[in-house]
């Protein structure tokens, strides 16, 4: 099979390969980007329909000169048209990063572009916004701060009429919020939080979705907790986000996406957590995890993860706050269709991104370590062995599937008389010969717990050569004292 | 990893959870040389943690999106903000503005959610360029021109210039604009005028309009 792709005739399997290779890399900068907190992503609106009518051809990067004319023309051609045309022409021409330098270094050049944005003109208003969208997606610094001079403006249309409009606009902020911090210092007295409260109640998925995007990355900022989460709570853009993210069939996947990541960047900064509770978050998340298990059963779209992740975060962290303890109420999750949505997402993970597994059992963890009610769901759920088939994943999942069971284990006999008899022995005779110090200290803890309120299980622990196991872990530091300790009640049977 | 098939039904089942088992504890339990004890565990933002989903993320977000537009008609309107036109209308067009700007603080802020007001057109100006940053030549707030009293033609070319017209012809839209605000204007105090927004019908989840999810050609190639 030869793939037909950008005009190059190239075996398929190579093609693959180096999509593969280049994603490799993209993932390990990103990795890199985030040890440093310099993680940041850009977005480009490049519209299809408009590439398609233009030829398709390749723009070529523009001179001084080229680009003089087509603001002069732009600027003071006769013809709406003819204005209109040569715009296209320095949009066009600034897709390359030679022709971004140029146009920022000439004198007026940024000045008439956003003059030109400002025009009572429909079409040069929106040629006008597509180029600054082209410089605003600079990787270069220089490039995108030379946007800065608009930001007022595209604020300002923020509440306008045309929602390609808005939504070109958004993905523009987007760009330029991420630039740096000099200049979100700029666009928050400028108004950008009202003005993104005020956009939220637009009913157009794409504008929402463009919102979600720049809000996203707003949240993200490195001095959000203390410059600009505060202000955010503070509008009315909690209670937007929640509504957007109530499930249903109006929930549009792109735009939950967006929101969601908004949330979950909120939640970790732990700036006023009780304010998202007490406006429903808990039910809200609760339900949308149930929407998207569902979804997950119904559909193959390899996009769902994008959804799963940010709720699974948020609902996890938000169960960590104190207005949370006080039994009872709205502000409760006790649904035990939270822990067969849970499991069913765990199995969505192990096929198609088994990096998420770890979370997913955190909030697994965060709903039955103080939960009489869902440690009891599991059991009568049958959900003790789906748990143990994760063992084998990695040491990270081992531990955290561990702790889960010893969450089971420690609210006493009654737990412990479904964990015994059945798989968890054999399993744990396992993970006691792992060579991972964590995982054997888990299966400790697990097996003291297991001792203690189910004393019948020694015997088989013994007959399965356990004192053996153990006896390969006396002299590691970390594990002699708790080895011992067990070895001692096994021998005293 | 298997699942037991009631779990399915059980999702779509009734919200509740089964009456929880008798908890009861022995002080032994995780006491030294153990030190197990059930907590929730909670992860700040940059949590080593969170890198996979985080990475994520971004390879999701540094996709080219791609936009696919169903309209065929451009708008052909190019209209500020709502906000700003309210503002130009009650500024300039309204006698009784004038009127009363003489007896208290009446420029409001331009930017949404600022509740300042002042006295005159280059106060407010300042307050934008100090306050919330605006450029110094920002294009709405052009001073007042002194006229004559409004005819239609003269407003015209008043709110063309405010509009940040370049100096150039006003087009058809500017006229539209103002042909409902001619005449006297003591009845327009406080017009505002309504916008329809298109509502789009039900859109299914998993479907839709959303271009994150729209091109899953191209999807693939990064799976």
């Amino acid at each position: 099979m030869w793939s037909g792709r950008q005009g190059r005739l190239r075996p398929v399997g190579c093609v693959v390969e180096e999509l593969r290779c280049r994603r490799r890399e993209r993932e390990a900068a990103l990795r890199k980007a985030r040890r440093e907190q310099q993680l940041v992503s850009k977005r480009l609106l490049r519209d299809d329909v408009l590439e398609e009518v233009e030829g398709g051809c390749v723009a070529k990067i523009l001179g001084e000169a080229e680009i003089q004319q087509f603001l002069r023309l732009a600027q003071r051609g006769t013809e709406e048209k003819e204005r209109e045309r040569a715009l296209v022409s320095l949009r066009r021409g600034l897709q390359h990063p030679e022709t971004q330098q140029t146009f920022i270094w000439l004198e007026g050049s940024i000045r008439t572009l956003v003059g030109l944005l400002t025009s009572s003109q429909a079409l040069l208003q929106l040629e006008a916004a597509r180029c600054l969208h082209e410089l605003s997606h600079s990787e270069q610094s220089a490039v995108a701060e030379a946007c800065l001079p608009a930001t007022s403006y595209l604020l300002t249309y923020l509440s306008g009429h045309s929602s390609d409009f808005i939504e070109l606009c958004l993905y523009t902020l987007g760009n330029l919020i991420v630039e740096s911090e000099a200049v979100r210092r700029q666009l928050l007295p400028q108004g950008i939080v009202p003005a993104l409260a005020a956009c939220i109640q637009s009913p157009h998925l794409t504008v929402l979705e463009a919102l979600g995007y720049a809000l996203s990355q707003l949240l993200q900022a490195k001095e959000a907790p203390e410059m600009i989460i505060p202000s955010v709570l503070g509008s009315t853009l909690p209670q937007h986000i929640l509504r957007l993210l109530q499930p249903g069939p109006k929930l549009n996947l792109g735009v939950a996406v967006e929101f969601a990541w908004c949330l979950h960047y909120i939640i970790c900064s732990q700036v006023n957590n009780a304010l998202l509770i007490y406006h429903g978050g808990l039910s809200t998340l609760g339900l949308l995890l149930l929407d998207v298990a569902g979804a997950v059963q119904r559909t193959e779209d390899a996009g769902l993860e994008l959804l799963a992740c940010p709720v699974l975060r948020c609902l996890s962290n938000l169960l960590t706050e104190a207005a949370v303890e006080v039994g009872g109420g709205p502000n409760q999750l006790e649904d035990e269709r939270v822990v067969a949505a849970l499991f069913i997402l765990l199995q969505f993970f192990l096929q198609k991104q088994p990096s998420l597994l770890p979370e997913g059992l955190w909030l697994l963890n965060n709903l039955t370590a103080n939960s009489s009610s869902f440690c009891t769901s599991l059991l009568s759920m049958d959900l003790i062995e789906p748990l143990l088939q994760l063992l084998p994943v990695s040491n990270v999942v081992s531990v955290l599937v561990l702790t889960v069971l010893c969450n089971v284990a420690e609210k006493g006999p009654a737990y412990c008389q479904h964990l015994w008899p059945g798989p968890l022995l054999p399993c744990l005779m396992g993970t006691l010969a792992s060579s991972d110090t964590e995982v054997v200290g888990q299966s400790l803890e697990l097996l003291q717990l297991l001792f203690l309120y189910r004393p019948e299980a020694v015997e088989a622990f013994l007959q399965q050569s356990g004192l053996q196991v153990l006896e390969q872990h006396q002299e590691e530091a970390q594990l002699q004292d708790r080895v011992r300790a067990l070895q001692k009640t096994a021998l005293h049977r | 990893m298997q699942l037991p098939p009631a779990l399915r039904s059980r999702l779509v089942g009734a919200p509740g959870a089964a009456e929880p088992l008798p908890v009861e504890r022995d002080p032994a339990a995780g006491a030294p040389p153990f030190h197990f004890a059930a907590r929730r565990v909670r992860f700040p933002r940059d949590h080593e943690f969170f890198e996979d989903g985080d990475v994520q993320r971004h390879l999701y977000l540094q996709d080219v999106l791609t936009q696919v537009t169903e309209a065929p008609e451009r708008p052909r309107r190019a209209f500020p903000s709502v906000h700003l036109l309210d503002t130009h209308i009650l500024e300039w067009h309204d006698s009784l503005f004038q009127i009363l700007s003489e007896r208290q603080d009446m420029y409001q802020c331009l930017v949404e959610g600022c509740t300042e007001k002042f006295k005159t057109g280059k106060d407010r100006k300042d307050h934008l360029v100090r306050r919330h940053l605006y450029p110094a030549d920002f294009r709405f707030d052009k001073p007042k021109k002194s006229r004559g009293p409004a005819t239609p033609v003269a407003t015209v070319q008043v709110l063309a210039e405010a509009l940040g017209d370049d100096g150039e012809q006003s087009g058809g839209d500017a006229m539209e604009v103002c042909s409902e605000h001619a005449g006297p204007l003591p009845e327009r105090v406080g017009e505002r005028r309504t916008y329809s927004h298109r509502i789009p019908s039900t859109i299914c989840f998993g479907q839709g309009a959303s271009r994150g999810f729209k091109s899953t050609k191209k999807r693939k190639e990064h799976r």
